[in-house]
């Protein structure tokens, strides 16, 4: 009899820094581009104030040291204030991600008594009616003017984040403006990344190549009247670059994401995968589901790449692109982010953002629970 | 915030940021909102002793009697400033 010689023990992978907690998928907004799954988790299912804060002790004993706590939209959960003591207790940094509706000033300071740290404020459009158009709920502009104002006064940091694409990247000039406006010290204009429901909606919110031009052009001009007082930072639209992006930083290197029903996914969108089998923290301790579960330890490094991936000098510093987008647009999670112009796939990201002239995009439908039929 | 002419600085954390010792990487580190910075060697003893009552040249008695012979009366002025441009203190 032979004795199968064990393989050579894989090195530890890296420790952890951030998680990423979406504590509920119910929100009051219905953004097109959300990149929540179609199917979104119902609220019976979500782990309670006692499991996250579990999950926020098991975090940061694996080296988390930072986490942001969003959704869906996360004041939606009354018991938030429990979730943010769990995390300052466990000495993880907090970060409150918002569209703002339900943010009052008695709620901001029990927040901040239960040791909130900064807040992301997501904005839509600069004007109030298109914002509230694209977010699908009135007077939500109205809202966040006000939830900004509070944060403010309260001294905590505040970041705007804002999704762009067809309908308001040609504002985006107005969008820096009003956030010098109100106050932040951040701005992120993420161009749309296509998940979820943004992949639903990709041919109604991708822009024309003139749009993002002119986008670019405009952000560097702000960039560097801005220098110093405001961060602006510029999430690059990967279909229109040609260029990968470095996915989270490789799959399961720097952070982690834990779905308001538990499942434990090396990023948000790993979801999508069909056969990914992700763990759940109401299975297994959050250090077996980082060292040792398969799904996380799938795609990382590079030993699993294929097609151009395999030998390419920028491997180590693009992780060949994003998993979720290969599969979206392949049907193999294994092949080369198609997003990058080596990739064989690549015409497939090409006839999206150059369509053929007098194309008339579609309307995009809402994010809603029932909103599209699931195929499953 | 009032700057008085002839007062010296007495830096301080920024509110936004955090400093702590992770136990895990046994380093110190500086937690913002958007990121995390690792401060190597005695860093975070420097930045430690950033709590607004304590002016430089304080800084730098404290860590000379800590450290006889380390040269920080050369070094720790200029890694404040550093500090102070990132607008990490105040």
């Amino acid at each position: 009899m032979t004795v199968p010689r064990p393989a050579a023990a894989s090195p530890e992978p890296p420790r952890p820094w951030a998680l990423l907690a979406e504590l509920t998928h119910a929100c009051p907004l219905h953004c097109p581009y959300c990149s929540n799954p179609l199917e979104l988790a119902r609220r019976s299912a979500e782990l309670t104030a006692a499991e996250w804060a579990d999950v926020l002790r098991q975090a940061a004993d694996l080296g988390v040291v930072h986490t942001h706590l969003s959704g869906g939209e996360p004041l939606l959960r009354p018991d938030l204030e429990r979730i943010v003591a769990a995390a300052e207790g466990a000495g993880v940094y907090t970060q409150l991600v918002t569209s703002g509706t339900g943010l009052d000033e008695d709620r901001l300071s029990a927040l901040r008594a239960a040791g909130l740290r900064s807040v992301q404020l997501s904005v839509q459009h600069a004007e109030a009616a298109a914002n509230d158009r694209i977010a699908g709920r009135p007077s939500s502009f109205a809202a966040k003017e006000r939830a900004a104002a509070l944060v403010r006064r309260a001294g905590l940091p505040l970041g705007l984040n804002v999704v762009l694409h067809r309908d308001n990247l040609d504002t985006v000039g107005a969008l820096v403006e009003l956030g010098e406006s109100w106050g932040v010290d951040r701005i992120e204009l993420a161009n749309t990344q296509f998940y979820g429901w943004g992949l639903l909606n990709r041919a109604a919110l991708l822009p024309t190549r003139e749009q993002l031009a002119r986008a670019r052009e405009t952000v560097e001009h702000h960039r560097e009247r801005l220098a110093g007082r405001v961060e602006l930072v510029w999430v690059v639209p990967d279909y229109f670059d040609g260029i990968a992006k470095p996915c989270m930083g490789g799959w399961g290197a720097v952070s982690l994401t834990v779905t308001p029903d538990g499942t434990a996914l090396p990023c948000p969108a790993a979801a999508s995968l069909p056969d990914l089998d992700p763990p759940n923290v109401r299975d297994r301790p959050l250090d077996w589901i980082w060292d040792r579960s398969p799904a996380f330890a799938r795609y990382r490094g590079t030993a699993w790449m294929t097609g151009p991936c395999g030998t390419c000098p920028r491997r180590e510093e693009d992780f060949g692109g994003c998993r979720c987008q290969a599969y979206a647009l392949t049907g193999d999670a294994a092949r080369t982010d198609p997003a990058c112009a080596l990739s064989p796939d690549h015409h497939v990201v090409r006839a999206l953002t150059d369509p053929d002239a007098g194309v008339t995009p579609p309307l995009y439908v809402h994010r809603r629970p029932g909103a599209v039929p699931q195929v499953r | 915030m009032t700057a008085v002419p002839g007062d010296p600085w007495r830096p301080a954390l920024a509110p936004a940021l955090m400093l702590r010792h992770d136990r895990v990487r046994d380093t110190d580190l500086l937690v913002l909102p958007e990121r995390v910075v690792v401060l190597e060697g005695h860093a975070g003893q420097i930045v430690g002793l950033c709590d607004g009552t304590r002016t430089v040249p304080g800084i730098v008695d404290t860590l000379a009697e800590r450290y006889p012979g380390a040269p920080v009366a050369d070094d720790v002025p200029s890694f404040l400033d550093r500090l102070r441009r990132e607008g990490w203190l105040t």
